[in-house]
């Protein structure tokens, strides 16, 4: 039978009657509200985790559409203004030739973002509905989108850098738009969504169904 | 179950236990079936943590008061500092935006330097940990997430690539101290050991 003992023997602190506190990794009987190591509230297994995930990930994508609806930049020169949005500008710069960089601009602000919805997504249907992923590689998802979020926020640092060091007097000038406002919260919605998720619950499906399969 | 929970250790990740025991220096002790890293110490790692937030606190006071980037176009030219970029937000509600910059790149990552020192030096010195040292350190390891310089050192280098047609862009002074400081910081996340300055804390 196909199965790896070495993971069905692998005791987790809650089959041990215990609690582990997820920040410092100490160890507790069961029925400890509070971590006396580092003062974290205690739980086994975070049940209304899912349901904070999904409230930022709401969250997070409905800043998603008005970042990419509104100006990211407003370019002043001597005759004239014109307002970027994130896609806008790439298409621009496409269109002046620089492909490369037109390329990296949409992915790192559109298929990136995009693609940390649909991660956190899959992850959060996988606790209900199980996954063909094996657990060790949805802990792995759930790594890159716990660290590629935080990058995200480049975007609002270049707005942030153009803005305070292109401003030429007449020449030149560039202000921020509302788009990234807008953008900021969606990252920071993001990154609140995936730090809700309690990834626990990844490796509780496997044990309880490979416990299964040796008692039959 | 008989252990004494105090003995053990849970994988913060997957909640596999195992009996934690004296890892040597240099060695890591890994989850076994999530591969999260549970403990690592490292020789003399927290004075060298402690050298390095000293030395990170000099460089954002420095980042700080020096010029950050200069741009110059046909005869005319521009300086902004760290917080001319950090405040480039000011219309209405965008002076949120500008209060969460500011915070990102140079308060978090300071107040973290700060928490670290407190909580380390005693304990270095093997002194007991300093009263509320749990809820300081506890900060530290909360706020690291949001503590983002290195990506907005990054984002200096993209602004370049973006204007490098119109304008030429010059570093400043205080890039190259921020650059050395995001360094800096990535070692001492290295040299950290979770688990050690929480049992160092406990005892």
């Amino acid at each position: 039978m196909g199965v790896d003992r070495e993971i069905v023997d692998m005791l987790t602190a809650r089959e041990a009657g215990l609690i582990g506190c997820r920040r410092c990794a100490r160890v507790w009987p069961a029925e400890t509200s509070h971590c006396e190591r580092c003062g974290l509230k205690l739980v086994s297994r975070d049940t209304k985790s899912l349901q904070r995930v999904w409230a930022w990930w709401v969250a997070g994508i409905m800043a998603y559409i008005p970042a990419n609806l509104y100006p990211m930049l407003r370019t002043r020169t001597l005759f004239r203004t014109q307002e970027d949005t994130i896609i806008g500008g790439a298409i621009e710069l496409a269109a002046y030739g620089s492909y490369g960089i037109a390329a990296v601009i949409l992915v790192a602000s559109v298929g990136i973002p995009l693609a940390k919805f649909f991660a956190i997504a899959f992850l959060a249907l996988s606790i209900r509905r199980g996954s063909a992923m094996s657990p060790g590689r949805r802990q792995g998802l759930y790594e890159i989108v716990e660290y590629i979020g935080r990058w995200s926020m480049i975007d609002v640092f270049v707005v942030a850098i153009l803005a305070s060091l292109v401003q030429l007097n007449v020449v030149a000038s560039i202000a921020p738009g509302p788009a990234s406002l807008a953008f900021a919260l969606s990252v920071i919605f993001t990154m609140l969504s995936a730090q809700s998720f309690d990834s626990r619950m990844i490796w509780d499906r496997q044990e309880a169904s490979l416990k299964d399969q040796l008692r039959e | 179950m008989t252990d004494d929970p105090k003995d053990l250790i849970a994988c913060p990740h997957c909640d596999a236990i195992y009996r934690s025991k004296d890892v040597a220096k240099g060695e890591r002790a890994t989850c076994k079936r999530c591969h999260t890293v549970l403990i690592a110490p490292r020789r003399n790692a927290g004075l060298r943590i402690i050298a390095l937030a000293l030395a990170s606190v000099i460089l954002v006071v420095g980042a700080l008061t020096f010029p950050f980037l200069r741009i110059r176009v046909a005869g005319l030219k521009n300086d902004a500092t760290l917080v001319d970029a950090a405040l480039a937000f000011t219309d209405g509600p965008m002076v949120l935006l500008s209060l969460a910059v500011v915070a990102m790149i140079v308060l978090l990552p300071l107040t973290r330097f700060l928490l670290t020192l407190y909580v380390l030096t005693p304990i270095v010195l093997d002194r007991p940990a300093p009263a509320g040292a749990a809820r300081a350190f506890r900060w530290a390891e909360a706020l690291r997430p949001w503590s983002m310089a290195e990506i907005f050192v990054i984002g200096c280098a993209v602004a370049l690539i973006k204007v490098a047609d119109l304008a030429r862009i010059e570093f400043g002074p205080a890039f190259w101290m921020f650059a050395v400081l995001v360094v800096l910081s990535l070692v001492q996340d290295q040299l950290m050991c979770r688990w050690s300055v929480w049992a160092s804390i406990e005892k």
